[in-house]
């Protein structure tokens, strides 16, 4: 086990060459809201984080990540274009057994610029790259961007898209949904023997004879989904060869360069990506500028997409053999209007577990 | 000496007696009728611990008590796979763990659809989709392996059929064995929506200390009931 001071020494060592890249220092409390984050994140969040009660301020959450509070006071009052560093402990929740740190070091480089997304991201992983230089670490990278910009060019009603689009991060449900949609997964016989029912009456009719009506979602809410219900089983199924321009793009894993050429090649027939596929080449260009070898470098189209659900562009890990990630981090653009209230900027980060850093340097020394 | 975990009382402890004199092992409960003392004939070695089901998991993972009698719900929420070992399952005790929603609900039959619901309800409501329930990580679990998103717990320990009705929650998880609490509060199952058959079940504590004499004990226990060793 490697000290506890060693480790901190280490995440001082990795804070300072984030503030020597330009970031400024910033602080975050501990005890964090937790509706917020429950709002992002979900119930799953509870699985993983340390929710705990306070008599006045409510559910409160130990900080399970810094991201958060740092695009929150950013939004509320950070000056643009801003690179922010910090060091801190997190909290997550772990299985018995598993062996992994519940508390741990997490040192951070968040950069919100509007001027160039790709040269950003290409700054914070060559930075990542040169910090955990000699650790022998296995980097990967991936771009929802490209998946997002592929379903919200498919030729199908918007609803499915935004059904996808919503399951992203979620690739078992994801797939459900696409199987359904591109009708290679036969109907549940539950939904056969609704849309049966809703032909011989109206939403409302069936509402009424269903009996006493409890709850606060409308009869309205509830006619609406059922009239979707039968748009949907009429809308025609995704066409075979877009669907499986779709599945070849879940599974595509190349080496970066060899990517790009994959992707250039699909273009034609899946013209929506263009533009994802374009920022791709750029960042390619912007990473090869920085040294970094794109012929080498591994690309996996659904890197990233089991995370936490922000990420909606670039997305990078650094791995070692039996541990977790040493450093990850991605671009999350989106995350920035959901806690902005409104406003919006494009933003890209990550952060290294100094405590996986020491460890790797112990076991080279 | 091995610790036996029995329900204190009621129909449980009654199925729980029975099915151990249908195998030789004669339980019952000893003193006054107010005094939660028991002893068993019939087999050395064995004491037994007259407890409200509900403690007999938490006395497990403690590893107070070697073995004990309590439904399977209750343990597969409390307790990680490794604190206890299954030995047998008593065929007591039965009820289902499901997902109910209001009989209204005509457009919503599966998970699928309960999905694709709490997100609609989100967007026109502002909060997330409540579930109200007590078994907080057995639906969690079962949700998130479905990939079901914008739903919220909200814990309810009793009376939880009632919580639709009383504004409180869209829909519920909770365990029927009948299921007609569930249709008197205008609730039914999703076709899909089980998330866990519980039943009575004889559980090891591999938490507890156990000694040369209490394995052998053990041993003799497992022969005159005619189930498998936890060993």
């Amino acid at each position: 086990m490697t000290p506890k001071a060693a480790i901190r020494a280490e995440g001082e060592r990795l804070l300072a060459a984030f503030v020597q890249a330009g970031a400024v220092p910033v602080e975050a409390d501990i005890l964090q809201p937790a509706g917020t984050l429950l709002d992002l994140y979900g119930e799953d969040i509870r699985a993983r984080a340390y929710v705990t009660d306070d008599p006045v301020r409510g559910e409160m959450m130990l900080r399970p990540d810094f991201t958060v509070p740092v695009v929150q006071a950013h939004m509320a009052h950070g000056a643009e274009p801003a690179r922010y560093a910090y060091l801190g402990e997190v909290f997550r929740k772990q299985a018995r057994g598993s062996g992994r740190a519940s508390e741990y070091l997490q040192v951070g480089y968040e950069v919100f610029d509007r001027a160039a997304p790709e040269v950003a991201d290409a700054e914070v992983f060559a930075l990542f790259r040169d910090l955990l230089a000699g650790l022998d670490l296995r980097p990967v990278t991936g771009d929802i961007g490209i998946l997002m910009a592929a379903v919200r060019g498919l030729e199908t009603s918007e609803r499915r898209k935004a059904a996808l689009l919503r399951h992203v991060w979620r690739p078992h449900r994801f797939k459900a949904l696409l199987d359904r949609f591109a009708g290679r997964a036969s109907v549940p016989a539950g939904r056969l023997a609704l849309l049966e029912r809703l032909k011989a009456g109206s939403p409302a009719q069936l509402i009424a004879e269903a009996g006493t009506f409890v709850g606060l979602r409308s009869a309205e809410e509830i006619a609406t989904r059922a009239e979707a219900l039968v748009a949907d089983a009429e809308t025609p199924p995704i066409r075979a060869t877009e669907a499986a321009l779709l599945y070849d793009l879940l599974s595509l894993e190349a080496p970066a360069a060899h990517a790009l050429a994959h992707l250039r090649g699909i273009t034609p027939m899946l013209p929506a990506i263009a533009p994802a596929v374009d920022r791709f080449a750029a960042r390619l260009e912007a990473l090869a500028a920085r040294g970094v070898d794109v012929a080498t470098l591994a690309f996996e189209a659904s890197h990233g997409r089991t995370a936490l659900e922000y990420y909606d562009g670039f997305v990078f890990s650094f791995l070692a053999e039996g541990m977790p990630p040493v450093a990850s981090g991605g671009r999350y653009d989106a995350l920035t209007a959901v806690l902005g209230a409104g406003a919006f900027i494009p933003a890209v980060g990550g952060v290294i577990r100094p405590g996986l850093v020491a460890r790797l340097k112990g076991a080279l020394a | 000496m091995i610790r036996l975990g029995v329900p204190s009382k009621g129909r449980l402890m009654q199925d729980c007696f029975d099915w151990f004199g249908a195998r030789g092992v004669m339980m019952r409960r000893s003193g006054s009728d107010r005094e939660y003392s028991g002893v068993v004939e019939g087999v050395e070695g064995v004491v037994p611990v007259l407890l409200s089901a509900g403690e007999i998991p938490r006395e497990l993972a403690a590893g107070r008590i070697h073995l004990g009698v309590t439904g399977s719900d209750l343990v597969r929420e409390q307790l990680a796979e490794d604190e206890v070992a299954e030995v047998a399952k008593l065929g007591f005790g039965k009820a289902d763990l499901v997902i109910a929603v209001p009989n209204v609900w005509i457009d919503v039959e599966t998970v699928d659809d309960l999905d694709a619901a709490a997100a609609a309800f989100r967007k026109v409501h502002g909060h997330r989709l409540r579930i109200a329930t007590k078994y907080h990580r057995l639906v969690r679990e079962f949700l998130q392996a479905q990939g079901v998103a914008d739903y919220q717990l909200v814990d309810s320990q009793g009376a939880t059929e009632g919580t639709v009705k009383n504004g409180t929650a869209e829909c519920i998880a909770d365990i029927t064995s009948s299921g007609e609490t569930l249709r008197a509060n205008h609730l039914r199952i999703l076709s899909d929506g089980l998330i866990h058959s519980s039943q009575a079940v004889l559980w090891a504590s591999r938490m507890a200390e156990w000694s040369a004499e209490d394995r052998a004990a053990m041993e003799q226990l497992a022969q005159r009931l005619g189930v498998r060793s936890p060993f």
